[in-house]
């Protein structure tokens, strides 16, 4: 790469071997706004990287950057060694490798649980109805709720729609999965449910990146916080030191406005 | 008040008095009191039965034409939110245009115009392929020779294009009223844009239409009595033909009314109902 100033073979030949997830110099405008300004970011495998900020700050437009939802206006992203931003890279076949769950679950209403699970699966896995079925029970098992599995989601509460949603994305066998703010429509006596399944997955080493306001959840999961503000990636560190040592002054800021609270 | 309260006063005779449809009543009283008519009255009787042999061919082509309007509908509707500017560009100076001119129009349009016009191609289509001299075992590949299009395929052709263009825009209308987050969430699985339409936006969207879509047959319905301007023998044109030769005018065109009200009121009335039914449609 032209801004690599070190020997070629010192480093992989594509950043994009660099981790599981790879963004160099991502930047997304919507119009004059500029909601991410040049973020770079590596995961590996099977590390969880939490990002954190004020809302409006664009750590859901960056997370979007992932997996195309956004399609970054500069910059490029990898995933799984795939150069997303490459027009010729087959996105999803990508992205079907990518799990993501959203802050307004967005469980498709006309179908049953079981059925929200088992769609892509067989539309995008090509696996038949009993394979799909059978792989879809064991998520719903995961999650802890089996027996809601022929309820329409708009009988369930919201955070049994949240954990319908992560098992609808692990049945689809990914390699990451991505969360959106996956508590901040809950209820409070409901968030806990939906923490514990993410606390589990991190524990069996699933990669995932979680945009989030659970500074709880992030202190016990992540490997990696990253701090965002204003669309810039201000800090990046283990949650000890962002949490307990935060090196810059709009971080320390921010934390010591929502601990506050 | 409380629930109880509530339903006791439901079911107080008062005020199931104050509750009856009267336009309903009135209508069916008024049909009623046509039809004891239609059975009694000698006159009637032979207007009746003049008449009711258009009830083919009003239902045949609305039906038909309903049909074909649905399908090429949603083809334009779907066109119409097609990131795509050719597409989008094309669809939507078809639907302007069309949503622009009279249905009356569009009818003599495609009558006198627009029909011929087709015939004189596809003939002209068969002629320059048999030119090519292409035969399959001896025979022509091709034998066209259409020579004409009866009025009652052209009035279905006007009526397909006329409700294509209003039906279209229900059901952009009805997918664009489904939150992004359907398609995203579907997209974030992998699939492709027409998978996320066909198994997740289209199945909502359709449900959410439904009572347009139904409000629209009605309105076709309706219209269909236009095709009687070319001589298509419908309920309008059988009454039309029944009071010119006759001059019994008012009772014919009575009759002419009660036959699309009976259709027109029963659908609208199931389409209410369908209505109704729509915020609890998702459990099951």
């Amino acid at each position: 790469m032209a801004t690599n100033a070190e020997p070629a073979g010192a480093r992989p030949a594509s950043p994009g071997q660099e981790g599981i997830i790879v963004l160099r110099h991502v930047s997304k405008h919507f119009g004059e706004l500029a909601a991410v300004k040049d973020a770079n970011l590596t995961v590996q495998p099977g590390q969880v990287l939490v990002l954190i900020g004020p809302s409006g700050s664009g750590k859901s437009t960056l997370l979007r950057c992932i997996n195309l939802l956004e399609r970054p206006s500069a910059g490029e992203v990898w995933v799984d060694g795939y150069r997303m931003t490459d027009p010729a890279t087959d996105i999803n076949q990508v992205r079907a490798e990518i799990g993501m769950v959203f802050q307004q679950f967005n469980l498709y209403p006309h179908l049953s649980v079981l059925e929200n699970v088992t769609l892509a699966q067989r539309v995008v896995r090509g696996r038949s109805r009993s394979q799909a079925e059978a792989i879809a029970m064991r998520q719903l098992e995961k999650v802890g709720i089996p027996e809601q599995a022929h309820k329409m989601p708009s009988q369930l509460s919201g955070g049994q729609q949240q954990r319908v949603a992560i098992a609808r994305a692990l049945a689809m066998d990914p390699k990451i999965m991505l969360f959106d703010e996956p508590t901040s429509a809950l209820d409070p006596e409901m968030i806990a449910e939906v923490l514990d399944v993410m606390l589990a997955l991190a524990r069996e080493g699933m990669t995932m990146v979680v945009v989030t306001h659970e500074m709880g959840f992030a202190r016990k999961a992540a490997d990696q916080v990253v701090f965002m503000d204003h669309g810039q990636i201000v800090e990046t560190g283990p949650p000890e030191q962002i949490f307990d040592h935060p090196q810059q002054e709009r971080t320390k800021r921010f934390l010591s406005q929502i601990l506050r609270a | 008040m409380s629930t109880q309260s509530a339903v006791s006063t439901r079911h107080r005779p008062s005020q199931i008095l104050a509750r009856l449809p009267y336009w309903l009543l009135t209508a069916i009283l008024l049909g009623l009191l046509l039809l004891w008519n239609i059975l009694t009255d000698a006159d009637y009787n032979v207007i009746f039965n003049a008449v009711v042999k258009g009830v083919r061919i009003t239902v045949t082509v609305s039906l038909i034409a309903y049909a074909g309007a649905l399908v090429l509908g949603l083809i334009l509707g779907l066109a119409r939110l097609s990131t795509k500017r050719v597409i989008l560009e094309a669809a939507s100076f078809y639907v302007e245009i069309v949503r622009g001119v009279p249905m009356l129009v569009i009818l003599y349009y495609i009558a006198f115009v627009g029909a011929p016009g087709l015939v004189d191609l596809i003939n002209w289509l068969g002629h320059w392929i048999n030119s090519l001299g292409l035969e399959l075992l001896g025979a022509p590949l091709v034998d066209f020779s259409v020579r004409n299009m009866d009025f009652t395929a052209r009035a279905v052709l006007a009526l397909v294009i006329g409700y294509s263009a209003f039906i279209s825009e229900i059901f952009r209308a009805g997918i664009e009223s489904i939150d992004p987050g359907q398609m995203e969430a579907a997209r974030s699985q992998g699939m492709t844009h027409w998978q996320a339409m066909r198994y997740v936006i289209l199945p909502q969207a359709i449900r959410r239409v439904l009572p347009p879509l139904g409000n629209d047959f009605i309105a076709m319905l309706k219209d269909s009595a236009l095709v009687s301007v070319l001589g298509v023998q419908d309920i309008t044109q059988m009454g039309k033909v029944y009071a010119a030769s006759t001059f019994r005018f008012f009772e014919t065109y009575n009759v002419v009314a009660f036959l699309y009200l009976v259709m027109t009121i029963a659908l609208s009335l199931l389409v209410r109902t369908m209505e109704r039914r729509m915020p609890s449609g998702y459990q099951r």
